[in-house]
């Protein structure tokens, strides 16, 4: 049976954390994904899960906005508290917690509209009605997911015509046209050009100012430039719940790892 | 020639005569209505409405009840079915109940059009005295429609990619919010499609309304008004043979009809694809 880690690593000197989460158990049915998970995630940092596949980081991911509850058969216990409120408590309803929870997907998925009402989809959502409100917001969240100057004179054109790179930072601009708090991304990189990954690389680094970010990545060196903490996930044998193996500061777990799977991942001798 | 190469060149031949014939039966029957109709075809046999016992001049007249009673049947049928394939594809639990909701769905598209006809002057006609009309034809019509446009709109609620649904629930739409605003857009252009296949459908139905909305030659404005259809017409004077010019120049008008609703459904597909990608 994989061992984990139980206990959150105190990182409060670096600052407050965003979202906590103690002794997580998730199921699939009858199927355990994920066995008493703790760990803290600093605000205005970026944390990246990196693991095998199937290691459940991504189900994990799913467990900040409740994506997970759209999946029939799906079980989660213990707590998930974001600035202190436990998102899964009675009367929370997920569809606030998905406004302040952003998530950006591995395909990136434009809505079949032009590249305005994509990122107007949101703030329209939640009652945003005056043109020049939405104007503003548009160009500001476009602006932010360094995509403005490309698509600025295209804006009513189709969003699904842009490049995949493209279309994933018009996916980010309309995840920050609701002005989230926190932003997963659930390897945000693998389905694009490379030119591309550079571009929204560096918009993480950028966003980190504003927001908490959480990144999936199967991509170690990934996960090594942009993120500042980095948790390791890991189901040893099929059938068997995943556990969180390691969380460090990324230039620590990558440089002397504390865990020997730890190690064994990051320096590709399995995964 | 050895035997082998032989039997080969047969079976090719043989596999080409059988998947050419649909196209030689639809190409047979599209010139022969043609040849026999086009002398009828004019602007004045559109326009104006028959005249005298033999039925002569236009049939102006059966094309309103015709195009009356299909856009009705339209108006009434497309929210009732879209918002049932809605249900269906989005809301109701996978089971018992939605097996046999797609169940009588089926059953009910493969009601012989002269039953559906005699339900329908039974029920509308009679029990519910809207008599021979525009109402009660478009009601009966409805309900042949009803199957194909639901069961083609909840196909394409189907196939809107999980994935978009996603992006919309991630910005914190609620569940109304996602099928309004996201898959209804997206599957819209197979909706229409189905819509528009239906409606050809109705065009060309002729046992439903000869029990539902009469066979006299009038020109339909309220809904309680009743008519003849295009179809109605072609059945009466080629059966009685009063007039087959004029039969023919109406089944000519009613394939045209019918085969550009087809194409406009095609070519809604065809964009649909090129502007997805």
């Amino acid at each position: 049976m994989t061992e984990g880690l139980t206990a959150a690593q105190d990182f409060s000197t670096d600052g407050p954390a965003k979202l906590s989460v103690a002794g997580l158990d998730f199921h699939y049915g009858d199927f355990q994904a994920l066995a008493d998970i703790t760990v803290d995630i600093r605000e205005n940092a970026v944390t990246a899960f990196i693991g095998p596949s199937g290691c459940g980081k991504s189900t994990f991911l799913r467990c900040f906005n409740r994506m997970n509850d759209l999946i029939p058969g799906t079980k989660v216990e213990g707590k998930v508290l974001l600035d202190d409120a436990d998102v899964y408590a009675p009367g929370v309803d997920p569809v606030d917690l998905r406004r302040r929870v952003g998530m950006i997907f591995q395909q990136p998925n434009p809505f079949p509209m032009s590249i305005y009402d994509n990122v107007a989809y949101g703030p329209r959502l939640h009652g945003v009605k005056k043109k020049a409100e939405l104007d503003r917001i548009v160009q500001e969240s476009l602006e932010r997911a360094n995509v403005w100057k490309e698509v600025k004179d295209i804006l009513g054109r189709g969003g699904l015509k842009l490049s995949g790179g493209q279309q994933q930072r018009l996916c980010i601009a309309r995840v920050l046209a609701v002005q989230p708090e926190v932003v997963l991304m659930d390897e945000p990189c693998s389905a694009i050009d490379p030119t591309s990954v550079q571009k929204i690389e560096d918009l993480m680094a950028e966003l980190k100012a504003n927001f908490t970010i959480i990144i999936v990545t199967h991509n170690m060196q990934q996960a090594a430039r942009v993120s500042d903490y980095t948790a390791f996930f890991l189901q040893e044998e099929a059938g068997e719940a995943a556990r969180l193996i390691e969380f460090d500061r990324t230039g620590i777990l990558f440089t002397s790892p504390k865990d020997k799977r730890t190690e064994d991942y990051i320096t590709g001798r399995f995964g | 020639m050895d035997t082998k190469r032989v039997t080969n060149a047969l079976a090719l031949g043989f596999l080409w005569v059988a998947a050419g014939s649909t196209v030689l039966i639809l190409g047979t029957l599209i010139g022969y209505v043609f040849i026999k109709g086009v002398g009828s075809l004019s602007l004045s046999f559109i326009f104006t409405a028959p005249q005298g016992v033999k039925a002569e001049g236009g049939i102006w007249p059966t094309i309103v009840a015709t195009v009356y009673v299909t856009t009705l049947a339209m108006l009434i049928v497309t929210p009732v079915a879209v918002l049932a394939a809605v249900y269906l594809a989005e809301y109701a639990v996978q089971g018992r109940a939605v097996r046999l909701i797609r169940f009588a769905a089926d059953t009910l598209a493969s009601v012989p059009s002269i039953v559906m006809g005699l339900f329908g002057f039974a029920l509308f006609v009679e029990a519910m005295h809207f008599g021979f009309s525009m109402l009660s034809a478009a009601l009966a019509l409805s309900f042949l429609m009803l199957p194909i446009v639901m069961r083609t709109t909840e196909e394409a609620i189907r196939a809107v990619p999980k994935y978009i649904r996603w992006g919309s629930y991630g910005l914190g739409a609620t569940k109304w919010q996602t099928v309004r605003r996201t898959v209804l857009p997206a599957a819209m252009p197979r909706i229409i499609t189905g819509i528009i296949l239906a409606t050809g459908r109705a065009v060309g139905e002729t046992a439903v309304v000869i029990y539902t909305m009469g066979t006299s030659i009038n020109l339909p404005l309220s809904p309680l008004d009743t008519g003849r259809s295009m179809t109605t017409h072609l059945y009466i004077l080629a059966t009685e043979g009063i007039n087959l010019p004029t039969a023919y120049g109406t089944a000519l008008l009613l394939m045209i009809m019918i085969l550009s609703f087809n194409l406009i459904a095609r070519y809604i597909v065809r964009r649909n694809r090129r502007m997805q990608g």
